[in-house]
């Protein structure tokens, strides 16, 4: 069976494949963690320092502020579906790759 | 409750702390002649999770059983139970209760708890599954020292849990008590005992289908009452809303709430200024503190954090989170309705007759869209709203006593207290049984004995420790090389510190003469109000004296409460701290206690030297990100 102690995980992160789905995964996490949290704190800012703008009508009675706070809504499943997208088709494959060699070469 | 107080947890945000403190607060249940109906609907939900939880106990053999179900739910089925784990009431009747009596600060202050769910998404849920095994402190214990993070990590989870249980009992027992008229202390009896019933024999398997049924029934419920409060509008976003802004009972809470500035607006005006900002939250930066510990604070929310541990693979956790997402942002774009449509047809006046917090204003929409108070459907709406609001409280209660269950049984008792080394099955069961026993019997006792009191300032607290201390320790050990017991054993102790001692000085707290000046204010106004009273009924203008038999009655509550907050505070003189009024006028220490708690990870990570978290890093490192071992998390 394999075990912690059987896989040589400095080999792992050695892999080319395994920089690979770092250096990919690194910047596409942070990039979209900081976006989505710049994002949000924009509503609260906005609200609060530039209530005219929130205050325009642009649909019947329905301001900017409103749709500015709906629009939260959609960038966050936005978000949660481009990262699960990218993840499904490129990290899952790397990682399955990289998993599957390893554990194969220890016997496990 | 105090005025200071009121007025200081109204303005935290957290609903749930408005639900919590109203000793005085009417019933809505149901009339007498269609008491059955409610107790039917109560029934139906408890038999059904009842025999759930005798299929579920059939099928908890091991500990992996009871705290993580085997590792056997679905990505689907648990992003249910995520939504059924964090729709608490608070967020449930809270936010539509806020949007009903605010507007736009209610809706603007959902988006926060659905963000959070980002944080969980790119940066812990798929790493934790990968490397962590039943608790959060599982994932600290892996390349830390494992005696001094699982004692650290242990009792910051058994912290929040115990804020927010605690919370939850008390705002439950009231809830429950207004909504089917049963006394406090058997509410809160009733509440711990059906919790404890489904955790005790169904662990994680149960507790799982409990917090499924429940996010169902309050999204079944949400989508009737929205589809029947928007057909009327042909589903037309704006003229629903220019219907809300035109409503005479929306313009004159508006009104109320600015005050003189309202005295130069337009019906119309006043009406559209129910779609802008700034009717509840008054203080910038309290708002962007409380938006840093729900983003940051839910990815270190021990419940929240455990579900991971129920699938199989980092993928199903991610499928979790997208689903859980789907469902919970779904929910407050639903509350965006109930809380609009409750402000214009129940009315805003009514709705905080009821409850100053405005936490009925979900179920009196119920009501009133099934027919009113004297018919049948308007019951049965209200029971089933009651019901869910019930399941609600139950679930939450039971993943929260399980967190705190297994940080007790797994953390200390098989991992400090027995080093570690191989506990057989049976008896890890056994020490988890009696771990939720302890946990369940603590929480209906605090219940019972904090009735009636502030327990509000637990709700933001419970947040600002898993934000300031837990989600920096597991963000760190899982992406910085350099993290290590030191960093991780400093940043539990600071950042729970930090934010537990800020609260404790912030006006989330009973200030007795501050709750002496508000209430005098109230009383010697009392005269002159009578005499306008007295003038308009005098006036013989029917308008008028309809106006003035409402402001009697407001006037007659205002009165009655400034006199029961009077003698509540008698004879004391300074808060719990012994403060006269708040030091720090923030309400939410997140702004700062955050930014300290990553500090003392890092600069305690830097001070000491730990060559086993520096050699380990690799293996957390890889297995992390590929998921290499990871099936066999459950098990090894």
């Amino acid at each position: 069976m394999t075990t912690p102690g059987s896989i040589d995980w400095a080999a792992v992160i050695a892999d080319p494949r395994f920089q690979e789905l770092h250096r990919r995964k690194t910047a596409f996490l942070w990039g979209l963690m900081a976006f989505s949290i710049i994002y949000y704190f924009a509503l609260p800012i906005g609200a609060a320092y530039f209530q005219d703008l929130f205050k325009i009508q642009v649909w019947g009675v329905i301001n900017v502020g409103l749709l500015f706070a709906l629009s939260e809504f959609v960038v966050a499943w936005g978000i949660a579906i481009y990262y699960s997208h990218v993840a499904n088709k490129e990290f899952d494959r790397l990682a399955g790759e990289i998993a599957a060699d390893f554990v194969k070469r220890t016997g496990g | 409750m105090s005025t200071a107080t009121k007025t200081a947890a109204g303005l935290t945000g957290f609903a749930t702390l408005a639900l919590a403190a109203l000793p005085a607060q009417a019933e809505v249940g149901a009339a007498g002649q269609y008491r059955w109906v409610t107790f039917t609907v109560f029934a139906i939900v408890i038999l059904v999770t009842m025999y759930i939880t005798y299929l579920a106990s059939k099928r908890v053999k091991s500990a992996s059983d009871f705290y993580t179900a085997g590792g056997g739910i679905s990505g689907l089925q648990n992003g249910w139970a995520i939504a059924g784990d964090y729709l608490s009431a608070a967020s449930f009747l809270g936010i539509a209760g806020l949007i009903s009596l605010y507007g736009y600060d209610g809706f603007m202050y959902s988006v926060g708890w659905l963000v959070a769910y980002i944080t969980v998404l790119l940066l812990i849920a798929e790493p934790c599954r990968n490397i962590g095994k039943y608790t959060l402190s599982d994932i600290l214990a892996y390349r830390n020292d494992p005696r001094k993070t699982r004692i650290v990590g242990a009792l910051s989870v058994i912290t929040v849990s115990t804020f927010y249980l605690t919370a939850q009992m008390v705002g439950g027992g009231v809830l429950v008590k207004a909504l089917i008229g049963i006394d406090y202390e058997v509410s809160v009896v009733a509440v711990g005992v059906l919790m404890l019933s489904y955790v005790l024999f169904g662990g994680m398997v149960a507790t799982t289908w409990v917090q499924i049924i429940k996010a169902v029934l309050l999204v079944a419920a949400s989508v009737i009452i929205v589809m029947l409060v928007w057909t009327p509008y042909g589903f037309s976003l704006p003229a629903f809303m220019a219907d809300v802004v035109g409503d005479p009972k929306v313009q004159a809470r508006v009104a109320s709430l600015l005050g003189d500035p309202a005295k130069t607006m337009s019906a119309a005006e006043l009406g559209q200024r129910f779609l802008e900002p700034g009717l509840y939250f008054k203080a910038p930066i309290d708002q962007i503190s409380l938006g840093m510990a729900l983003v940051f604070g839910t990815a270190g929310l021990p419940h929240i954090l455990m579900r991971f541990f129920t699938v199989p693979t980092a993928q199903a956790a991610r499928r979790s989170v997208v689903w859980a997402m789907a469902i919970i942002g779904g929910f407050y774009v639903l509350t965006l309705f109930l809380g609009f449509g409750a402000a214009k047809l129940v009315g805003s006046a009514n709705i905080a007759a009821v409850d100053p917090g405005g936490n009925m204003a979900g179920p009196l929409l119920a009501q009133y869209i099934g027919g009113g108070a004297d018919s049948f459907m308007g019951n049965f709406m209200l029971a089933f709203v009651s019901a869910v609001a019930f399941a609600t409280i139950v679930a939450v209660v039971a993943g929260l006593v399980l967190a705190a269950a297994s940080a007790m049984a797994h953390d200390l008792w098989v991992g400090v207290v027995h080093g570690g080394e191989t506990v057989p099955p049976q008896q890890q069961v056994r020490a988890a049984r009696i771990a939720t026993v302890l946990v369940g019997a603590m929480a209906i006792t605090i219940g019972i004995l904090a009735k009636g009191q502030n327990v509000a300032v637990l709700v933001a607290l419970a947040f600002a420790v898993a934000a300031s201390a837990n989600f920096p320790c597991v963000l760190l050990t899982l992406y910085w090389k350099r993290c290590n017991t030191t960093g991780i054993v400093a940043g539990m102790i600071i950042g729970t510190t930090v934010a537990v001692g800020l609260t404790l000085l912030s006006p989330n707290l009973t200030y007795p003469k501050l709750v002496r000046v508000a209430s005098h204010k109230v009383l010697d106004g009392e005269p002159a109000k009578r005499v306008a009273i007295a003038e308009a009924i005098a006036s013989g203008d029917v308008a008028k004296i309809a106006t003035a038999a409402r402001d009697t009655v407001a006037l007659d509550k205002a009165v009655k409460k400034a006199n029961d907050d009077m003698k509540k505070v008698a004879g004391q003189e300074t808060s719990f701290m012994g403060l006269e009024k708040p030091l720090l006028e923030l309400k939410n220490p997140g702004i700062f206690s955050i930014p300290l708690g990553f500090l003392a990870v890092i600069l305690g990570s830097l001070l000491g030297r730990d060559k086993r978290a520096e050699d380990m890093w690799d293996e957390v490192y890889a297995r992390q990100n590929t998921g290499i071992l990871a099936s066999k998390a459950s098990s090894h």
